[in-house]
């Protein structure tokens, strides 16, 4: 099966077979495939070339509908819900099987009542979605899923949203499933989760299968070699560098979301001139927002920020000025502007520098010159500052914001994600450029999702979780179990506890 | 008396804009703003127009009114649905568009000066007394409730006081109401449940196209005896904004309509008449209203509308 | 305001975007408006002829057309340089009335200053009290969220209610029965090009062309070194392409919205220098007749460059004037061809804009083989 995009081949002869009451397992890196290849199965997409058997016959989608009918129910990776409706509608919305509502609501009703109960899965039915915990949303997907017959359930990264407790009720639900004939199709890039739940799995790797594994059969490090295609080596912390003094102190810092909801919880830590603090965490627990708070970006509700001692202001330009460089998570939304040209992107932020002109004006000469000068350096290819942003790969938007930013942190900087969809030689490029930043003696901020990635890269690593802060954990000792608790929520004893 | 007099012209003039104010509805609840209104409701009082004066029957022109405003609706579903293009600029198109074509064409046809021929009693809807409105006169306030409130009315003002709690119904308790208000919501639930997000939009489209026929209808078969150049003046901006003070749920929006058409009857009583204590009001002001009130209400001086949360944006599976 | 929507021509060359898809646009709806004169029952090409040559057949003609351009490159200026910013400025006509009532106040009030002085204060009047007509749905939309599309639209319905208001009960002349005002001083008007011509020695045809013609040029060239080449033109562009990466590049929204309506209004404001200083010489009713509509089909054709704001502005000023001869000539096609044309070029340069992507991508990319 292959499926294009554009001039992307995102899928390329894909072979898959999975057999009825068993849980297989999908695993890759970012941009392996896996969620093209599901929403080719799901009939969101539709495949170039190639076929799908069900129980040995042949089917075509042509839409979702056709998946459906077919018995194929997928949980996306986002939900596909309408959170100003109840559970009960959400869940007939598009199998009501009645024109009219009222026959069709207490029939969905005594389904939903029937399919709870058989399966375990307990939720209110007449509350708006949009009021229910994530993991009740869940759910609600599940048995949307089960609702309409689906004897093949596919979930797309299904814990990415999940604190651990809820991952585990997850697991527990999908053994359940699989346990009463259903098949169970389970795709992520988290590799503790292929073995806690898996009967089977699939490698996966730029769009094709690598590998395909009994569950038992395997071990994390094969699973782990399989995915990135070669040896992993380990972590190569370079020679630590004696931290300095502190760049950035976060002194008791609370910040809240636009509805007044708390995000970030009375927050304390401080990060020292040539030291990077990871900051690791279940999507989703405050990180994005402490750190668009320690930009600039959101207003911090109590509590202050200090650059070097002194401190901050709200506003972005307040840290520009005082050497507090951002690199942020989503590069497509705010970091960069998609639709202009590089070297118009590659101001952003710094349109006011005087190099790019005097006065009012804007003088696009020096900005190509100084846009190419920087493209070179950070290996963004093509090194053409008249391109379009957006029709750079994510690697290259990924170094086009770098070239930007690492020059101008003087003191500090902020990294989100800065590896996210950027392919496996960028990202060592990557890594490469944030140690020696590190190694000059700036204090370096990292949020990630990707646990490896902090692991790498931080000399000290501290765990978010609701918003608050669970734990830190030297370098050294970063791996243990701990971590998973402290992400989960829970302190380990033996976790040094920063809280008084 | 005159409370009386103004309930019942009120009750004449809100009648477009509510029909115009539910088409709207059904669009921009599945997500399509619909700017459109009034070039729908101008094309169909034309087609309405000429099409009654040909054939004499009202009814047929009523036909063709739904089916010039379908057409029209499905021109814009055609940009905004299928080529995903800016749902304001095809509405705008639509409705300059529309008010070209119809002076054009009506000059071109008729050569009257931008109107159809006036039609004759046959061709238009007409006031309809009820029985008993004469013998029940004399009685004081029933007589006048009944004779000149509820009897009295033609056939499209009965049909749209059917068409509120009609499309509050198909809205909220039927099957395809349902659709609609997820697609305005959250396309992608639709679409991954197996629904098609164009063909929920379209059909939203077309019920709008019949409920702005109607309301052309009415303005050129019933209000007048004929289609008139540019004859909607403003009435789609207006249930337009009705919509939008109602929050988009239909009780509220008709509510908006009846206060909207109360204003305007009340700017034609008071043309040139003088309030004691206040001297001459000027008409223009209490004209404006509608508009000043929308204005306040957008800025979220009195509370905030919630428009539905996929308003305007073209659907697309990538992006 | 959401995710960005996937680029519906990414890959496609330069030229065929700007070159090829507008041509192609404006041939469909000339094509459409074609159509419509078969049904009419009249012959397209003979109308075609006539239009031209009513457009551009004389020295007069040529005065004509240019003279409804010069209306057109503020309006359409006006409505371009909104865009840059995101926002769909519908709001041009009620702006021009507004500038027009600033104007007529000055031509009215201050003519005692002699011309050299009172036109720079005619100039900012009409630019002042334009900017203000879009200050208040720009405020509303930059502190208060209000959707600027229906905020711009209700405003031009009040600014007719004021005009009519004022002209009727305010400003006429008493004892008069006209909805307007008395006629500007001889020294309040603006120059017709023909008379600068002629004490230049030159001998052109006299029509209404007028030196605003001049300003609308120098607003073309200003507009385009603001948002190209100022940081100030650059924050609006980012603000228009991406509210988000705005608030990360330390731009704030809210302001350069107010900025980008700002000059927007100000420019739809200058329009009423050339109907009302230019040719009308007093404040009437209705002047700006539906101008600012024709500005967002002007800025649509143009694609919201000065470079093709002119161009298309001259396209619109031929078929006014070109559709006046025409109904002179042909009485069953009148003016309101215009307005059709208006709505079809909307309709296919704005909304359609990328219906004949899909046909044409086959042609004009080759998929590269892997």
């Amino acid at each position: 099966m292959d499926k294009w995009f554009g001039q992307v081949h995102a899928n390329r002869r894909v072979d898959l077979s999975v057999s009825s009451g068993t849980v297989h397992g999908i695993v890759g890196e970012n941009g392996a495939g896996k969620t093209t290849l599901m929403n080719i199965l799901y009939g969101f997409y539709r495949a170039d070339r190639g076929q799908i058997l069900i129980g040995g016959k042949p089917v075509g989608f042509r839409h979702s509908g056709d998946a459906i009918a077919a018995g194929i129910g997928m949980i996306h990776q986002h939900f596909m819900l309408v959170e100003t409706f109840t559970v009960v509608e959400n869940v007939m919305l598009g199998a009501e099987g009645s024109p009219l509502l009222g026959p069709a609501g207490r029939w969905a009703r005594r389904k939903l009542a029937e399919l709870e109960g058989e399966f375990g899965l307990q939720v209110p039915m007449d509350v708006p979605v949009g009021e229910l915990p994530v993991g009740q949303q869940q759910r609600v997907e599940i048995l949307k899923a089960l609702y309409r017959g689906a004897d093949i359930l596919i979930l797309d990264e299904p814990t990415s949203v999940l604190s651990p407790r809820e991952v585990e009720g997850l697991f527990r639900i999908l053994r359940t499933l699989a346990g009463r004939g259903k098949t169970v199709i389970l795709i992520t890039h988290k590799l503790a989760e292929i073995m806690a739940a898996t009967d089977r799995v699939a490698v996966m790797r730029r769009g094709a299968v690598v590998a395909r594994r009994r569950t038992a059969d395997t071990t994390v490090s094969e699973i782990a070699e399989l995915m990135v295609g070669r040896q992993i080596r380990p972590a190569s912390r370079g020679v630590p560098v004696e931290p300095g003094r502190s760049l950035l102190d976060v002194d008791r810092v609370t910040v809240r979301d636009s509805a007044g909801v708390a995000r970030v919880h009375d927050v304390s830590f401080s990060v020292r001139a040539g030291e990077i603090m990871g900051i690791a965490g279940v999507a989703g627990n405050g990180q994005s927002e402490l750190l668009e708070a320690l930009a600039g970006l959101r207003p911090v509700a109590t509590g202050r920020i200090l650059v070097d001692g002194e401190p901050a202001v709200s506003g972005s330009r307040d840290r520009r000025r005082r050497g507090v460089a951002h690199v942020p998570e989503d590069r497509r939304r705010s970091g960069l502007v998609m639709p202009f040209r590089a070297c118009e992107s590659a101001i952003l932020g710094y349109h006011h520098d005087p190099r790019y002109g005097r006065g009012l004006r804007l003088d696009w000469p020096a900005v190509a010159g100084d846009t190419r000068a920087r493209m070179e350096a950070f290996d963004v290819r093509p090194a053409n500052p008249q391109r379009r942003t957006a029709e750079l790969s994510g690697g290259n938007q990924q170094k086009l914001m770098l070239a930007r930013e690492v020059e101008r942190a003087t003191k500090v900087l902020l990294v989100g994600q800065p590896t996210r969809g950027v392919d496996l030689g960028g990202v060592d490029f990557i890594h490469d450029r944030i140690r020696s930043l590190r190694d000059a003696g700036k204090a370096i901020l990292l949020v990630s999702a990707n646990l490896d990635e902090i692991l790498d890269l931080s000399d000290r690593v501290m765990v978010m979780a609701g918003g608050r802060i669970m734990g830190e954990v030297p370098a050294g000792r970063a791996a243990e179990p701990d971590l998973g608790l402290l992400m989960g929520g829970v302190r380990g004893s033996d976790v040094p506890d920063r809280a008084p | 008396m005159a409370a009386v007099v103004v309930l019942d012209s009120t009750l004449r003039l809100a009648t477009p804009l509510i029909l115009a104010a539910l088409a709207g509805l059904f669009s921009e609840r599945s997500g399509i703003i619909d700017i459109g209104l009034e070039g729908k409701m101008l094309g169909a009082a034309f087609a309405a127009g000429c099409v009654a004066a040909v054939t004499g029957s009202a009814w047929v022109g009523l036909t063709a009114a739904m089916a010039a405003s379908v057409l029209l609706a499905l021109l814009h579903g055609y940009a905004c649905i299928t080529h995903r293009g800016n749902q304001v600029v095809s509405g705008l198109a639509i409705n300059i568009l529309v008010s070209g074509l119809t002076a054009f064409l009506a000059v071109a046809w008729f050569a009257q000066g931008g109107r159809t021929p006036q039609l004759p009693d046959a061709a238009r809807f007409l006031s309809m007394d009820w029985p008993g409105a004469g013998v029940l006169e004399a009685v004081p306030f029933v007589g006048v409730v009944y004779g000149e409130l509820l009897s009295g009315h033609n056939v499209i003002v009965y049909l749209t006081w059917l068409a509120v709690p009609a499309v509050a119904l198909v809205l909220y308790r039927t099957r395809f109401g349902l659709r609609l208000r997820a697609v305005g919501e959250n396309p992608f639930a639709v679409d991954t449940a197996g629904v098609s997000v164009a063909g929920v939009r379209y059909r939203a489209l077309v019920c709008a196209g019949v409920l702005c026929g109607l309301a052309g209808a009415y303005l050129a078969l019933a209000q007048s005896a004929g289609f008139l150049r540019d004859m909607t003046a403003g009435k789609g901006y207006i249930a337009l904004a009705a919509l939008i003070f109602g929050n988009w749920r239909p009780v509220p929006a008709v509510l908006a309509c009846l206060l909207f058409g109360c204003l305007d009857a009340v700017s034609i009583r008071l043309q040139g008449a003088s309030l004691p204590g206040l001297g001459e009001v000027p008409v223009q002001l209490v004209q404006a209203l509608p508009y000043v009130l929308t204005v306040v209400l957008l800025a979220g001086f009195v509370g905030r509308g919630v428009p539905p949360k996929a308003i305007g944006v073209p659907y697309a599976k990538e992006g | 305001m959401s995710v960005t929507a996937p680029d519906p021509v990414s890959g496609l060359p330069r030229w065929s975007v700007l070159g090829l898809l507008p041509g192609l646009n404006l041939l469909a709806a000339f094509a459409a408006c074609g159509l419509i004169v078969l049904l009419a029952g009249e012959d397209p090409w003979q109308a075609v002829q006539v239009l031209v040559g009513g457009a551009f057949g004389s020295g007069e003609a040529v005065g004509y057309t240019l003279f409804y351009a010069t209306s057109f490159i503020f309006t359409g200026l006006a409505v371009a340089v909104a865009f840059q910013c995101g926002l769909f400025n519908i709001g041009g006509e009620g702006q021009a009335l507004i500038g027009g009532l600033g104007v007529a106040l000055v031509c009215l009030h201050l003519d005692v200053l002699p011309f050299l002085l009172l036109l720079p204060v005619a100039i900012a009047a009409a630019a002042l009290f334009g900017a203000a007509w879009a200050f208040v749905p720009a405020v509303l939309q930059a502190r208060r969220g209000s959707h600027i599309v229906i905020t711009t639209i209700m405003f031009n319905f009040i600014a007719t209610s004021i005009m009519v208001y004022l002209l009727v009960n305010v400003m006429s002349p008493a004892g008069s029965m006209q909805p307007e005002t008395r006629a500007f001083a001889e020294h309040a008007r603006l120059p017709y090009v023909h008379e600068v011509a002629g004490a230049l020695g030159w001998e052109i045809p006299s029509s209404p062309l007028n030196v605003s013609l001049v300003l609308a040029l120098l607003c073309c060239a200003g507009a385009w070194l603001f948002v190209w080449h100022t940081r100030a033109g650059y924050r609006t562009r980012v603000v228009g392409a991406s509210p988000a990466a705005a608030v990360f590049g330390g731009i704030s929204p809210g302001t350069q919205v107010l900025v980008a309506m700002t000059l927007s209004g100000a420019l739809a404001g200058c329009m009423s220098l050339n109907e009302l200083m230019g040719v009308q010489h007093r404040l009437v009713l209705e002047f700006t007749g539906g101008f600012g509509f024709v500005g967002i089909a002007v800025a649509l054709m143009g694609r919201g460059h000065p470079a093709g704001i002119v161009p298309a502005a001259v396209l619109f000023g031929a078929l006014y004037q070109g559709g006046a001869e025409l109904a002179f000539e042909i009485p069953a096609i009148t003016r309101d061809m215009v307005v059709i044309m208006q709505g079809l070029v909307i309709l296919f340069a704005g909304a359609l804009e990328y219906m004949f992507v899909p046909a044409l991508r086959p042609f004009l990319v080759r998929r590269a083989v892997d």
